[in-house]
């Protein structure tokens, strides 16, 4: 069983999408010991031992992240199906990088798919949510 | 106080469940004993089924049932017509399941109902079928050739033709001081939303009860067909609608699975869950553009037009599903576009061949339509050596022309007539934007690419079909729900919808909660297509909000046991000289005497169509060894009325573009000498990414609202993508002018590109 | 598109591993970072009987200094290391520049630089770097252990000189000179695609300022990974100029031989591959200067 499967249909963690199953669309993206992989490509099996951070494990104590908040005040999203792929995915690209480039940020999210917002939002919201992210930090 | 939304850039109510992971699409409902639907699909795109054998995969662990036609008895339903159902197509019409012969790869022919996905994937594997191979029709020529025949009883591939006409074409064209005809192809590709088709359902025929989870679009149109379909009351079918990861015009329209579904949950009396996968998505969902248009143009030499003549054919693959025929209708209608065309004439013909079944992909028609007029005014322009946006200027219809009558240009349509505009302001608009006169290519390149400017000009209707419902409930508690007939495909209805009824009841939006799209919520809807949300149910909102106000004081009075002329409404409350009641102590007031606050609204707009209408810049970049093109900066502007949120303005214009670079680049359904699908995949079927985004700018326009509702809205969600291929064609044809080269084909690739400088131009 | 049944067993050494496969038979399968089996095993285009997964092995992953500057890296390293770790960048530029333009950044975290040599999928950018730079790639198998040169492990479209129980244990690289000169350029259709078409070069200048050692390879030109002797000899013993890598380029076509596929022209990607080498070495010469 892959891992998505096992998130959805044995943890009830639905918030993990299945797009295409064959690692293209990004819609399954999820943290794996923090980093950012493809749980359609990988089997449950795998996964022994590792921290698995879903989309789900986000938010704190019913709060929005930042990078929520983010994608949020930038509508980031329309339908929402591929939302949960681009955050895991910008959330260990900024983990990674904290002052990203915008030419930087569409490179990391190349590999997720969204058919409803042209992804400019996205890429907007991802920087925007870099720069709370610092602001935070330096306070 | 009074409180303003409409027009602001308000924050989703969508967004919370949606950002946490907590919204409830359709793969994420789980029913108690609920079993799992998978397909056998042909793997031909024409041959007899001479025998299916199911026993191996019935023997297998975890197999509940399989079927196939054979199982079902002969009065299979077929899939109706909802949209263009033109004489003709009634030969075509698929049945939920291959009966003796496949006439497409990926037709369904046998069901499995297991305990799970993977034991039911598994039971695919042992279904034996004897094929009897046929030759394969791929193209329009072979179809209309007719030499093998799709359907046998039809005698013919024609699903239907028509010619459609205006003004006087031989005084057009004879004697024109200058004519051009050109051919011009779109490629077959479609919506492939990122979230596939998924159905539930509970069949139980005792009660009898259907109810299928996972519709969208047009539910109560869907519901009247299948309890036709399934001899059942209509008050026996429940649509439900869950969160939808996007339509884009295919999502939501009745396709074999909806039948499919529902026979395999009577059959094994539990609740059947089916989830496209997106193998199955690239085959069995509907496919769209695909049209080769024969386009003839008439201009005096100063590039007056005076006429235009086509044909249009119409791939409609191999049955004609609910819509198919809207493709190429839509794509004649349009041809003549936003322009003064005195004469036009269309032979209309729909072609079946032994591909995926057609159906609408967002801004259906118009953006083929769109393509292959602008890129002939283009080359018109060059002909004439006429500036493209003076030729543009020369030709577009102006205030006083409007509103203009466009004739039946589709049969069984009624009259259209374009409505009161200023074509010219929306691109004299985007020609400042692009900063157009100014505009120079020589930009330093280390590839020494050239570059160009394409413009092209657009109209889009909006907001076609019947009348949209709209009920808004005060509950004792102070919420405030809104139940609409419209339904949500990941647009934002839920918050324009709720920012209509803050406004309007003068509420905080946070207390509002929108519920849509499901026959248990309202007694009708029209449903959600052609752009038309914001004004079908938008004005439905507006009108039960207005209603509900008038309930509210009529409460108000009862309570205070005074006239009803003494008091106003404003801040939530009915309010009379120093006291007030809140709406939620009116929704007590009305519980107490065993009634609801609430009211009802039906808004018609009567078939009133209000077009929406604009132009589109591309600057391209083209490397000429290597026929790369970037698009570098993109711009659009658009007329809609009224702008409900421009943040969802921006994204429906954003996301349309890029969805139009896609089908100008990347996507393309292409098929093999036999029928077989060779982008089955995402690794081969390429939908656009953050690798192609241009600087897009986007402009709504808010100065011509529409005159047939009262919010003045015109519909939003296609501007964005109807004309995108047209002015990514007309650039980079521009900037392959000096090598001979016209895009007249879709997609524009690399490989195209470089086969035509090869050649030394076309 | 859900995988077929099959037995899972992961390895902690790669005696382990071998040991099990050793067990299993021909239809078991060694999985590294899956991103290539995977989706070929959820279109069911692929069901081993058993997959021995070497994510356990920690050997596998091990990166370290070899003899005479040589630089060997474990198989079960991943693409987003060798894109990113400094001391790799350092030792093989190029390796790093090319592992950069594989897919995406979540399946570069997964994939594996020994996986993708053992797909060999000719259009993969991590096969052809194997090949330009000369590398050895080190199998191990139930009869021991051998040494393939990149030059003759590749023997056509997913098809290698290991047998199918055998793994790669580690890639050696040779030394890379700091001076050295090289360039890498692909087209794909769209960022992390398949290349269309692809060059890494490579040139080393003597003190007399003539070409003294060089390599030019191209992926997505043919069933495997090729080297593009004819350029090759015509820019060995020559100064370097923009003229000279035009006439390089235009020997390209005879050592090449693409396929025509849905997203190019075989006959596209002989002419792109010459455009691609006259720009490679210009940038490799370029950005040196």
């Amino acid at each position: 069983m892959i891992l998505a499967d096992c998130l959805r249909e044995m943890l009830d963690l639905t918030g993990t999408h299945l797009g295409c199953e064959h690692g293209v669309c990004g819609a399954c993206t999820v943290l794996a010991d923090g980093t950012a992989m493809r749980s359609c490509l990988i089997f449950a099996v795998q996964a022994r031992g590792m921290a698995i951070t879903t989309v789900e494990g986000l938010a704190k104590d019913g709060r929005l992240s930042p990078l929520q908040e983010a994608f949020r005040d930038n509508h980031a999203l329309q339908c929402g199906f591929c939302t949960p792929g681009m955050l895991t995915t910008a959330e260990a690209f900024l983990a990674e990088n904290p002052s990203p480039t915008r030419a930087e940020v569409e490179s990391a999210i190349s590999g997720n798919l969204c058919r409803c917002t042209g992804y400019v939002s996205i890429v907007d919201a991802i920087i925007d949510a870099a720069t709370r992210q610092r602001k935070a930090a330096s306070e | 106080m009074s409180r303003t939304y409409i027009g602001e850039a308000v924050s989703r109510l969508e967004d919370k469940r949606l950002l946490t992971g907590s919204g409830t699409f359709i793969d994420d409902v789980k029913l108690p004993d609920m079993a799992t639907m998978a397909i056998l699909r042909s793997p031909h795109a024409h041959a007899i089924v001479r025998a299916i054998n199911l026993e191996t995969a019935l023997a297998l662990g975890g197999v509940i049932d399989a079927f196939c036609a054979a199982d079902l008895g002969v009065d299979l339903p077929v899939i109706p017509l909802r949209l263009a159902p033109f004489d003709g197509f009634e030969r075509f019409l698929q049945r939920p399941i291959a009966v003796d012969k496949v006439r497409y790869v990926g037709e369904p022919v046998a069901v499995i109902i297991a305990e799970d996905r993977y034991v039911a994937e598994d039971a695919l594997e042992l279904i034996d079928i004897d094929y009897d191979p046929l030759p394969a029709v791929t193209t329009v020529d072979q179809a209309a050739a007719g030499q093998t025949l799709i359907h046998e009883a039809a005698g013919e591939n024609m699903g239907t033709r028509y010619t459609v006409a205006r003004g006087d074409e031989d005084a057009a064209f004879d004697g024109a001081a200058y004519t051009r005809r050109e051919r011009f192809v779109t490629n077959r590709h479609g919506a492939v939303s990122m979230e596939t088709r998924g159905l539930i359902a509970e069949f139980d025929p005792d009660k009898p009860l259907l109810r299928l989870h996972g519709a969208t679009k047009v539910n109560f149109f869907n519901r009247r067909h299948l309890a036709e379909a399934f001899a059942l009351p209509e008050t026996s079918v429940e649509l439900i609608e869950m969160d939808v990861g996007g339509g884009f015009g295919a999502r939501g329209e009745l396709y074999p699975e909806d039948y499919l579904v529902p026979i395999a949950s009577r059959r094994a009396k539990r609740p059947v869950k089916w989830i496209e996968d997106r193998r199955e998505n690239l085959t069995a969902s509907n496919h769209s553009r695909d049209i080769i248009c024969d386009l003839e143009i008439a201009a005096t030499a100063d590039g007056e037009i005076l006429g235009m003549r086509a044909i249009v054919q119409g791939d409609m693959g191999a049955y004609v599903r609910t819509n198919g025929g809207v493709v190429a209708s839509k794509a004649a209608q349009f041809l003549p576009g936003p322009y003064r065309v005195p004469s036009f004439t269309c032979d209309v013909q729909f072609l079946m061949t032994n591909k995926t079944p057609v159906g609408t992909f967002r801004g259906p028609g118009r953006f083929e339509a769109n393509f292959c007029r602008e890129r002939i005014l283009d080359l018109m322009a060059d002909d004439l050596d006429l500036d493209p946006a003076e030729l543009r200027h020369r030709n577009l219809m102006t205030p006083e022309d409007l509103p203009y009558r466009i004739g039946e240009l589709v049969p069984g349509d009624p009259d259209a007539t374009l409505d009161k505009g200023d074509y010219p302001a929306a691109l004299n608009r985007l020609l400042t934007e692009c900063g157009y006169a100014d505009w120079h290519a020589d930009i330093e390149d280390p590839d020494s690419r050239v570059r160009a400017l394409g413009i092209a000009c657009f109209i889009e209707s909006s907001a076609a079909g019947p009348p949209e419902s709209a009920h808004i409930t005060v509950s004792a508690n102070g919420g405030v729900e809104i139940r609409t007939g419209a339904s949500s495909v990941g647009q934002g209805t839920e918050t324009g919808l709720a920012q209509i009824c803050a406004e309007y009841l003068d509420i905080d939006i946070a207390g509002i909660q929108v519920l849509h799209g499901s026959t248990t919520l309202v007694k009708t809807g029209g449903g959600t297509f052609h752009s038309r949300n914001t004004v079908m149910a938008g004005n439905a909102t507006r009108i039960a909000a207005e209603t509900l106000k008038d309930r509210a004081i009529a409460l108000a009075a009862l309570r205070w046991n005074c006239e009803v002329d003494n008091l106003t409404y404003k801040d939530g409350a009915v309010h009379r000289s120093m006291e007030n009641i809140t709406l939620q102590e009116l929704a007590s007031f009305a519980e107490n005497r065993g009634e609801t606050l609430s009211a009802d609204a039906l808004f018609d707009n009567e078939k009133h169509i209000s077009y929406s209408y604009g132009a589109h810049a591309a600057q391209v970049a083209v490397d000429v060894a290597t026929g790369v093109v970037e698009v570098e900066k993109y711009w659009l502007t658009e007329e809609i009325g009224r702008a409900l949120n421009p943040a969802l303005v921006q994204g429906q214009a954003v996301g349309g573009v890029v969805q139009g670079l896609g089908g100008t680049f990347l996507d393309h359904f292409i098929y093999d000498a036999d029928g077989q699908l060779l982008t089955g995949s995402f690794a081969d079927y390429l939908l656009p990414t953050t690798s192609e985004l241009p600087e897009i700018t986007t402009i709504a326009m808010e100065d011509s609202p529409s005159e047939f509702n009262p919010m003045g809205f015109k519909g939003a969600g296609e501007g964005g993508i109807v004309a995108v291929a047209a002015a990514v064609g007309n650039a980079v044809s521009r900037a392959l002018r000096p090598y001979g080269i016209s895009i007249n084909e879709l997609p524009i690739t690399p490989d195209l590109l470089r086969k035509a400088l090869r050649g030394g131009g076309n | 598109m859900k995988p077929s049944r099959f037995s899972y067993l992961a390895a902690d050494s790669v005696d382990n591993a071998i040991d099990m496969m050793r067990e299993n038979g021909e239809d078991a399968r060694y999985i590294a970072g899956g991103q290539s089996l995977v989706p070929m095993m959820n279109f069911r285009v692929a069901a081993p009987t058993a997959l021995i997964d070497l994510n356990g092995v920690p050997e596998l992953s091990k990166t370290q200094d070899g003899p005479n500057g040589q630089l060997q890296i474990g198989a079960m390293t991943r693409t987003r290391r060798l894109e990113t770790d400094p001391s790799i960048a350092k030792k093989n530029p190029l390796l790093s520049a090319a592992a950069a333009h594989i897919a995406h950044f979540q399946i570069r975290n997964r994939g594996t630089l020994g996986g993708s040599i053992a797909h060999a999928d000719p259009a993969a950018e991590l096969p052809g770097i194997a090949l330009v730079c000369e590398a050895d790639i080190h199998l191990r198998g139930p009869r021991g252990p051998r040494i393939v040169t990149a030059a003759d492990f590749f023997k056509g479209v997913f098809t290698t000189a290991a047998d199918n129980r055998e793994l790669i244990e580690k890639i050696c690289f040779p030394h890379w000179p700091p001076q050295r000169r090289w360039a890498f350029k692909e087209i794909s259709r769209r960022e992390g695609d398949f290349a269309l078409v692809g060059i890494a070069a490579w040139f080393d200048i003597n003190d007399a300022g003539t070409i003294s050692g060089c390599a030019i390879g191209a992926i997505g030109a043919g069933d495997t990974p090729m080297r593009l002797r004819r350029a090759e000899n015509i820019l060995r013993g020559s100064v370097p100029s923009i003229d000279l890598f035009r006439e390089a380029a235009d020997a390209v076509t005879a050592d090449i031989d693409p396929l025509d596929d849905i997203h190019a022209s075989g006959e596209y990607r002989c002419e792109v591959a010459a455009v691609l080498v006259k720009r490679t070495l210009t940038e490799a010469w370029e950005c040196s200067q």
